[in-house]
């Protein structure tokens, strides 16, 4: 059965080392769900979460891949014990007469913030997992959602588990 | 004192204690050129093609066990570079290529000659750079040869703007280099050899399968005192001949697509497998769910974990160094007081002599058209054994490797993983510029030979007394072989209409031709070929154009499932 897994990666911050793990998971034919980089407190160090798919075997082989990747520091695959998984979304809603102040209640039972507000729309702020932001965009009119945008999720692992160098 | 990029750059080869550099000037390189010009260390060696270049560099790397050079320019030198990189990649070959590469200013202008060279060649490099700031250079060179040469060896591509070769910096050489994200593994775990020792000395039916890593680590002594201490039958995988002395009684002969009757249904049946630096791969194990079929427990060595459990699940991994672990893994094993079941191992024997008596080998000695397989036996036989062999792909390549018995290593040299046809003569060149004094044959058929044969001009050049063995069954065999099996003897596009004529050719190159038609005289013409010690001799032999590779196992068969020639 081909789990959710989401693997966080420390890698050198140098041009063209994302292509190398982008180009991995194609050319292996992995799957990527989401794949998220940024710089770390040490600039000279992205961290990148991916979420992927996979039987035991192939996330196994996912994880050795990763780091056979010269630029690749460390490889975690926060699935082996508890962890915080978070996603961002934007999503803007048409709000318009009576929907108006029905979406502003939907935001905030979801604890999201309206974070711009025009005439006939609203955009609205959402962090949680992924299934919360499913549940939000669920929970509305599929006619009112005019956009989404979501950053793909970033995931820490719980208490003393730390990943770093 | 400051230098510029050209000169940091032939610098870093001479630190490097570089021989010989093979290359192909061109627009983006012209400054390295011109200190390649000034200085006598690094010998440059001009090939006629790039992909040649880099097979050459290989054939060396492969020979010598050193880092190989190739220099090409930007663009069209750097994608005919392509095949070379991936041939060395996929048979886990320590290089360094550098490159030219447009301006720094130019890159991503499409500008003339600019390809996107380190995003071409990233899946098949075992890494690579683009060198933007001159302050960079020394170290990434550094930084190349080190990765290429250590771990699971790989080649390393340096992709350098013509202007950052026009740059100066202080030149600084570092002497040693860490990188704090690439530090492989070479000392096995104690608890996993420990583990390992256990299993071996229960076994019934123990089995030792051997690949290309034991040549790259160089543990070909540390196998056979491992093997012989044991007293268990071995075999070796395409890669790995030589690992193990081919003429030695535990040594099964090849295993795979077309190993020996012996080593596979060894492979199938034992029920200890202790598997040395080799993949497993599609062409050794065939079908892995018929192999999973018998119940048997692995050992797997090796220095790349990726390499383990990637097509077969083991039970024991070791990863790290082939050499080290065998010799620990030896250690422990002459610490024990145990023995194993002696009983059970000659029982075993019994059954592997029985397979070893199908003789599967055999072919029609009689015959009076030359079979391929006999002219190998005479090559064999006229080098006493002990001459460097390189190969194309296809029918040749499998004869080569079934009846030359390599004895040592490093001196079958042939492109298993990738299979590129076009890499025996550029690779004997590697090999020859490395061992002047050696026999180097290259074994290849008349479609293979044609992918380069435009490098006979370079060994006129650089005097290569390369003896090309060239079986000519006027087939690209392999695919006939195929057709014949898998698609109704329908011979489609397998067969070459027009060859030119090989003595003349050889002696347009001003190289000495010879045809062979008979089997009488294969022999004498050997014998006469390697007696022109100072001629490149290329020897053209009229084999049976029906004639088939056996053992042969079908793809997505099992190893079991051969088709032997006594089955037709």
């Amino acid at each position: 059965m081909p789990m959710r897994h989401i693997i966080s990666v420390l890698l050198e911050n140098e041009a063209g080392a994302l292509s190398r793990v982008s180009g991995l998971f194609s050319a292996r034919g992995y799957n990527i769900e989401s794949l998220t980089v940024a710089p770390t407190e040490d600039a000279s160090m992205s961290r990148m979460t991916i979420v992927t798919r996979g039987s035991e075997e192939v996330i196994e082989q996912i994880v050795k891949q990763l780091n056979k990747l010269i630029e690749v520091v460390k490889v975690a695959d926060l699935n082996e014990g508890s962890h915080l998984e978070r996603e961002l979304m934007l999503v803007k809603v048409k709000a318009q007469g009576e929907w108006r102040e029905e979406l502003k209640r939907m935001s905030d039972i979801f604890r999201g913030r309206i974070i711009d507000v025009a005439d006939g729309t609203y955009t609205v702020e959402l962090t949680g997992n992924g299934a919360k932001l499913d549940a939000f965009l669920e929970a509305l009119d599929a006619s009112v959602i005019l956009e989404t945008v979501r950053t793909g999720a970033c995931g820490i692992g719980r208490g003393e588990r730390i990943l770093k160098v | 004192m400051e230098l510029t990029g050209a000169e940091i750059t032939v610098r870093c080869l001479q630190e490097e204690g570089v021989e010989f550099a093979f290359g192909y000037p061109g627009g983006a390189v012209l400054y390295i050129y011109d200190e390649i010009f000034k200085q006598d260390k690094v010998k440059h060696v001009l090939v006629r093609h790039e992909q040649a270049a880099v097979h050459a560099a290989d054939g060396y790397a492969r020979a010598t066990g050193r880092v190989g050079v190739a220099l090409v320019t930007s663009g069209p030198g750097a994608t005919n570079a392509v095949t070379g990189i991936a041939t060395a990649y996929m048979d886990s070959i320590p290089m360094v290529i550098i490159s030219g590469q447009v301006p720094t200013p130019a890159i991503g202008l499409d500008a003339f000659q600019e390809v996107d060279t380190v995003g071409i060649t990233r899946p098949c490099v075992k890494h690579n750079f683009l060198v933007k700031d001159i302050k960079d250079l020394a170290v990434t060179i550094k930084k190349a040869f080190h990765i290429a040469a250590t771990g699971r060896p790989g080649p390393v591509l340096v992709d350098i703007p013509k202007d950052v070769t026009t740059h100066k910096a202080p030149f600084d050489y570092p002497k040693r280099i860490t990188l704090r994200s690439y530090n492989p593994v070479t000392k096995g775990h104690p608890m996993q050899i420990k583990k390992a020792v256990k299993l071996l000395l229960s076994a019934k039916r123990p089995f030792v399968y051997t690949g290309g890593g034991v040549i790259l680590s160089e543990a070909s002594n540390q196998l056979a005192k491992l093997v012989k201490q044991l007293g268990v039958p071995c075999t070796s995988t395409l890669m790995g001949l030589g690992g193990y002395p081919e003429t030695d009684r535990l040594h099964l002969g090849m295993l795979g697509m077309h190993g020996t009757y012996e080593a596979n249904m060894a492979m199938q049946h034992c029920d200890v497998l202790l598997a040395v630096g080799a993949r497993f791969d599609d062409r050794v194990i065939g079908n892995p769910a018929h192999f999973n079929q018998e119940k048997r427990q692995i050992i797997h060595i090796d220095i790349d974990p990726s390499s383990i459990s990637k097509r077969v699940k083991v039970d024991v991994p070791i990863v790290g160094d082939v050499g080290q672990v065998l010799e620990e893994l030896t250690k422990q094993l002459q610490a024990s007081k145990e023995r194993g079941d002696q009983h059970a191992l000659k029982t075993w024997w019994t059954q592997i002599e029985l397979w070893r008596s199908k003789n599967c080998l055999n072919y029609d000695r009689s015959s009076k058209i030359i079979k391929p397989q006999f002219v190998i036996e005479k090559l064999y036989e006229v080098t006493k054994g002990d001459a460097y062999v390189t190969s194309d792909v296809g029918q040749h390549q499998m004869w080569a490797a079934q009846y030359y018995k390599f004895d040592k290593p490093r001196r079958w040299i042939n492109s298993g993983g990738l299979g590129t046809m076009g890499f025996g003569l550029p690779a004997a060149m590697g090999v020859k510029m490395a061992f002047p004094k050696a026999n180097v044959a290259c074994v290849t058929g008349e479609a293979s030979i044609q992918m380069c044969i435009q490098e006979l001009s370079t060994c006129k050049q650089y005097h290569l007394p390369i003896k090309v063995i060239t079986l000519n069954n006027r087939y690209m065999g392999m695919v006939r072989q195929w057709q014949q099996f898998f698609h109704g003897n329908r011979y489609s596009e397998s067969y070459m209409d027009a060859l030119p004529d090989f003595v003349k050719l050889a002696e347009a190159y001003g190289h000495v031709g010879m045809r062979i038609e008979k089997p009488s005289d294969v022999e004498g013409a050997l014998k006469e070929a390697f007696k022109l010690k100072d001629k490149l001799v290329f020897m053209d032999f009229l084999t049976d154009q029906t004639e088939n590779v056996f053992p042969m196992v079908p793809g997505g068969k099992g190893l079991s499932e051969m088709i032997l020639a006594e089955d037709l």
